[in-house]
């Protein structure tokens, strides 16, 4: 007597091919369609045409995941495919198309994501030597500059790094904006932008009290006592932000966290969201450009 | 954007998106070289300006200058613009609080379906008034004089003259020919306000000011000599 194979934990059940990947055993169907069985849209297998009754699968199964496992993967790139299966979703990424007409304007985004990514590398690094207690701060930002290998390299990337990704920020606002990119469909990624300008120029804020110099010391003061200023939330936001109603240890300490760990985890994460938008809605065509086909096609309809 | 315009749009995108070449490697290379840009921009900057580092923090003793981020300025500078004390809440929260709304509610107002910039003339104006603007004043911000230095004849008053100078009151106040004017003019303070006014405020201004209460606990002879000084200024 046979017994039927036990049914597959699911991170082992092949996914679904897409059109393009590579397939993942020799190709022969394992069930149709409507039974909630994995189907195989690949061109060329037999699947679709409705004629195997899915009570035979776990025998096809057998077959088809033999082959899978006999098969070889090749390099680094097979051998993760293998266990994570995503070359389909890296392949959709690296080979959807953008619009006709996309020029130099559509690669402020991703120079402030750049921006981003080299605050946070040099961002970490000083963080290795920083000491963010009000007797120490100061001495460890001049043993910093002053006396470690490329100290004042990497202090001066740091600072001037936030300089370029403010500048990077305002100009991809600008090209969305003078672009209409803000428009249907993609009015979300708009928003989460806002959000992200916000905390870029919060980061800027933060991070000017850290050195503990007078400059960003008085200037820091003056700021928080502008966000005292506002109505109803203002004094209670300051005191968030002081640590109590006046600037202490705590102060020092809280700028600190919120610099390096909270505004940087969301924007993080945002710009995870922006891009996620960005991927699965496309980047807009410049606006001045016409679809040459479209009128074409409408023509066609008729 | 009605139903019928959303759907023209799709149907001209996807065909616009199908006319054009696949991300890579034609759009990652573009990307690829402004990142490289971006890098070597970021190096020249520091290269050429360094990592400056300004005296250590002090509570007490006062030769600061409040001055943030030169990408601040343009906020700082409304305080310039907006002249009477009891509106300050507009400068520093009401303003920049209803252009951030505007800002982000953008795409809910403004739902009109063309995009073309030329052909949406108020869309187009609107933003480069707001860019002219920012420049305008962060322009303002960095023009702005040196805040440690007085050069009015007052005789006799060379102790407070030099306290208030090393305050940074001329951050934001100008005296004479100098200062700047994000808050008002102290020129002649003391034809406006008594000695006792003048060091009320000084311990407990209206904000955005910072306080001088450390001071007048910590060096009570250098706070005096300030009020003295400003009281003289008629
Ligand atoms: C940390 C900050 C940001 C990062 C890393 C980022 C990244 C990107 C990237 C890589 C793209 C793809 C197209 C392009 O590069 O132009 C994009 C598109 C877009 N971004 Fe951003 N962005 C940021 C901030 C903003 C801000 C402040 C806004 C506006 C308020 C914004 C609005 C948009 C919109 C509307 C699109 C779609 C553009 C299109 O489809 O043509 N982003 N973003």
């Amino acid at each position: 007597m046979k017994l039927p194979t036990p049914p597959l934990p699911r991170a082992l059940k092949p996914k679904p091919g897409r059109p393009g990947s590579r397939p993942p055993g020799n190709g022969d169907a394992n069930g149709t369609g409507g039974n909630g069985k994995v189907r195989d849209l690949r061109p060329g297998t037999p699947d679709g045409n409705g004629e195997r009754p899915s009570k035979g699968g776990p025998r096809v199964d057998r077959e088809r995941f033999k082959e899978q496992a006999l098969e070889v993967p090749i390099g680094v790139a097979g051998w993760l495919d293998e266990r994570s299966g995503m070359s389909p979703f890296v392949r959709g990424l690296a080979y959807r198309k953008v619009p006709r007409g996309t020029n130099w304007w559509y690669t402020l985004g991703s120079a402030t994501m750049f921006a981003f990514v080299a605050q946070a590398v040099t961002g970490v690094f000083l963080a290795m030597y920083y000491n963010p207690a009000p007797s120490e701060a100061y001495e460890s930002i001049t043993h910093i500059t002053n006396d470690l290998f490329l100290g004042e390299f990497v202090r001066g990337m740091h600072k001037w790094g936030s300089t370029v990704m403010v500048i990077l920020i305002f100009l991809h606002m600008a090209r969305t904006f003078f672009f209409g990119a803000y428009k249907y469909p993609r009015e979300l990624n708009w928003v989460i932008g806002v959000v992200l300008l916000v905390l870029t120029l919060a980061m800027g804020l933060s991070g000017y009290l850290l050195p503990f110099d007078q400059r960003g010391f008085w200037a820091t003061v003056v700021a928080v006592n502008i966000n005292a200023s506002a109505p109803v939330m203002g004094p209670y936001i300051a005191d968030f932000l002081r640590g109590g109603s006046e600037f202490t240890a705590t102060t020092l300490s809280r700028f600190y966290s919120i610099h390096m760990l909270i505004i940087p985890g969301l924007i993080a994460a945002l710009i995870g969201a922006h891009l996620y938008l960005v991927a699965k809605l496309g980047t807009t065509a410049p606006p001045w450009l016409k679809a040459e086909k479209a009128k074409a096609l409408n023509q066609e309809e008729l | 954007m009605n139903n019928r315009e959303k759907e023209d749009y799709l149907r001209e995108y996807s065909i616009l998106k199908g006319e054009g070449k696949s991300f890579f490697p034609y759009a990652i290379a573009k990307d690829g070289s402004m990142a490289v840009i971006t890098m070597l921009v970021i190096i020249v900057l520091t290269l050429a300006l360094g990592a400056e580092l300004g005296p250590k923090a002090d509570a007490t003793t006062t030769s600061f200058s409040p001055r943030p981020e030169w990408y601040f300025f343009f906020l700082f500078e409304l305080l310039r613009v907006v002249k009477p004390p009891e509106l300050t809440f507009l400068a520093t929260m009401g303003i920049p609080t209803i252009c951030l709304v505007l800002l982000l509610l953008l795409p809910f107002f403004d739902r009109s379906p063309e995009r073309n910039p030329l052909k949406r003339p108020i869309a187009t104006l609107a933003g480069i008034t707001t860019i002219v603007a920012m420049a305008y004043l962060t322009l303002l911000g960095a023009l702005g004089g040196s805040p440690t230095e007085i050069e009015l004849q007052a005789a006799g008053q060379e102790d407070g003259k030099q306290a208030t100078a090393s305050s940074g009151c001329l951050g934001c106040h100008r005296i004479g020919e100098n200062g700047n004017e994000i808050g008002p003019e102290l020129t002649e303070v003391g034809a406006r306000l008594p000695r006792e006014a003048i060091a009320r405020t000084l311990v407990n201004p209206t904000q955005p000011m910072p306080s001088y209460a450390k001071l007048q606990k910590q060096d009570p002879e250098k706070f005096q000599d300030m009020v003295d000084f400003l009281a003289s200024l008629k």
